[in-house]
């Protein structure tokens, strides 16, 4: 009885509360105002703006545009054969592809065929596609003409229509970021690391899984990108930290910080650049012959690279 | 002395152990869960340490490990059978019949088995995680977090009662998800799966987890909790009055929400649950 009155008297005060809460409920919307030229690409105030999601037009064509745009989100769930790693596509490229500041598809797909120095040759898109698999994923490259190949090409012409063939698109990669003004530290990172990072990326950048499935990515470690990837260099990361993370606080951290950070996530061991050679020296001077790569270097008494399980992951062991 | 020590130090790994398979069965909801999905075999966890989130530094297919899990299963199996722990006791006691100092019973607002409620916004308790619940409780009693029912109530609970209380909800079973998710329709679907990137607000799976299931212990649940108390409080984040959360994120992204989109996005993920027997 007692009980059945005080929920009678919690039900009308919170009516009440209800009410008044009502009356003046006029929530602030406070739009973050974009400023900089590069903030208001990003917002798609000005610059280029891909169509929406649900304007992918059904039949063929469309089906396989959306197919691409499933693998992008989901890779390992619908690329399998060829992810070796726990990343999705979109685990840097946010906003599935779309986001101007974090290396959009459509402005990739418009600078191709392009002349890479990273292998010193010119590629096409579908083998830059192919360097993310086997880099990025730490995978391995799925063939040309692959149905994953096709449906990926699909869904970047398709995000990049109407986009000029052959522009130096803005917002494309991430936007560059001024050296930093005092040499970028280990130990100041591990700082920013935990105070920003660790709380989705978890204490050992290992990342956070829900129910068997991936939610932060790794950031080292065996099921993140490998060393060949171009996120190993520091510069890029800390480009891309700057703008884009935390998540929905992209910009937030100062330029120091994001060098700082980039420098001691790159500080750690991930998968074996699948081009080594046998020495870790070696293939620093082959492939990693930049201040900005960590790799061959030695940090807090690790030569980073020396132990490196094999590149390619799960996609190796299953052949 | 050691005729004494010795049998206390046994008692105390026999507990340990049993609370690691507690750790390891985690939540029977999160086990349901499981069925709902296929689990990439790669990424089966075999040992945590915590229920809902597994660290991926931690797979381990060893044998040794497997034993240790049967071994610890065993130990738990004969402990459970002993009678559970009395903390959860002294929770389940509170959430049914409130404490001497007045409080009244959690479950005469959150229901009997916190389950929350619908009609009234009063949000779903079980499931959620220990930390969580307590920081919640913490913020309620402080101020920080305004809500004219709950402050007194949490004033009224002790430490060891907020811990016992905690654990108790955190041990009852998370929301069912309704079979074959509704079709991604309306802003709110939009919003939750996709995001709003040209306002700078990233989709809420992409840390509340796939369907808003969670990620514990500092991304709770969605799905299961009610439109009203979703809306209420993007509300309180928007106006000041819910501590702004881990790193301020949620407070940061409530502002960029309009009222219709806060409405939008609280009935999708209340739509995922809705229609399951509790």
């Amino acid at each position: 009885m007692r009980k059945l009155a005080f929920v009678r008297v919690l039900l009308l005060s919170l009516a009440v509360f209800g009410i008044l809460a009502h009356g003046q409920a006029q929530p602030r919307s406070e739009v973050l105002a974009p400023s900089g030229l590069a903030d208001r690409i990003r917002a798609g105030e000005m610059g280029f703006r891909p169509p929406p999601q649900d304007a992918i037009q059904p039949g063929p064509y469309g089906e396989m545009v959306r197919l691409g745009r499933d693998i992008f989100n989901e890779t390992g769930q619908y690329a399998r054969p060829f992810v070796g790693d726990a990343l999705r596509c979109s685990s840097c490229h946010l906003d599935a592809g779309r986001l101007a500041g974090a290396s959009p598809l459509w402005a990739a797909w418009v600078a191709f065929p392009e002349y890479r120095a990273k292998n010193e040759h010119v590629n096409t898109f579908a083998e830059r596609l192919q360097g993310c698999f086997r880099f990025s994923m730490n995978g391995k490259p799925p063939p040309l003409g692959d149905k994953v190949i096709v449906a990926l090409e699909s869904y970047s012409a398709w995000l990049a229509q109407g986009a000029p063939v052959g522009a130096d698109m803005p917002g494309r990669g991430y936007p560059k970021l001024a050296k930093p003004g005092s040499q970028a530290d280990y130990g100041r990172g591990q700082t920013v690391y935990a105070s920003k990072c660790a709380l989705c990326h978890g204490p050992d950048g290992q990342g956070q899984l829900t129910d068997g499935q991936v939610v932060f990515p790794p950031l080292w470690g065996n099921q993140s990108y490998n060393w060949g990837a171009g996120m190993e260099m520091v510069d890029t990361a800390a480009a891309f930290i700057k703008a884009n993370m935390p998540l929905g606080l992209g910009g937030t951290l100062s330029d120091q910080d994001s060098w700082d950070v980039a420098l001691f996530m790159n500080s750690h061991e991930r998968p074996q650049d699948p081009r080594f050679t046998g020495s870790v020296a070696e293939t620093r001077q082959k492939f990693h012959h930049s201040p900005w790569s960590m790799y061959g270097q030695t940090v807090a008494g690790h030569l980073l690279g020396s132990t490196s399980v094999p590149g390619g992951g799960s996609t190796q062991r299953e052949e | 002395m050691t005729t004494f020590v010795a049998p206390i130090l046994a008692g105390k790994a026999l507990l340990e152990l049993a609370g690691q398979a507690w750790r390891h069965v985690g939540n029977p909801s999160a086990a349901a869960a499981q069925h709902r999905r296929l689990t990439p075999e790669r990424l089966r966890p075999c040992a945590s340490s915590r229920p809902f989130v597994l660290s991926l530094a931690r797979w381990d297919f060893s044998l040794a490990n497997t034993r240790q899990h049967f071994l610890a299963l065993a130990i738990m199996a004969a402990v459970l059978g002993m009678g559970r722990p009395r903390a959860d006791e002294a929770g389940a006691a509170i959430a049914a019949n409130g404490t001497p100092a007045g409080l009244a019973a959690c479950a005469s607002c959150h229901g009997a088995k916190g389950e929350g409620n619908a009609d009234t916004g009063f949000p779903r308790l079980a499931g959620l995680a220990a930390p969580y619940i307590q920081s919640q409780l913490a913020a309620f009693a402080s101020g920080r977090r305004e809500n004219p029912i709950m402050t007194p109530l949490a004033k009224m609970l002790n430490a060891a009662e907020t811990e016992a209380v905690a654990d108790y909800y955190a041990n009852l079973p998370g929301a069912a998800l309704r079979k074959g998710t509704p079709a991604p329709s309306g802003d709110g679907a939009i919003i939750a799966l996709e995001g709003s990137w040209s306002k700078n607000i990233p989709p809420c799976v992409a840390c509340h987890g796939p369907d808003g299931i969670g990620v514990s212990p500092d991304f709770p649940p969605l799905a299961g909790q009610p439109a009203a108390y979703l809306q209420a409080q993007l509300e309180a984040w928007q106006q000041g009055k819910r501590p702004p959360g881990p790193l301020g994120v949620m407070e940061a992204i409530a502002k960029r929400l309009s009222p219709a989109e806060a409405k939008a996005v609280a009935d999708w993920f209340a739509s995922l649950t809705q229609g399951t027997s509790e």
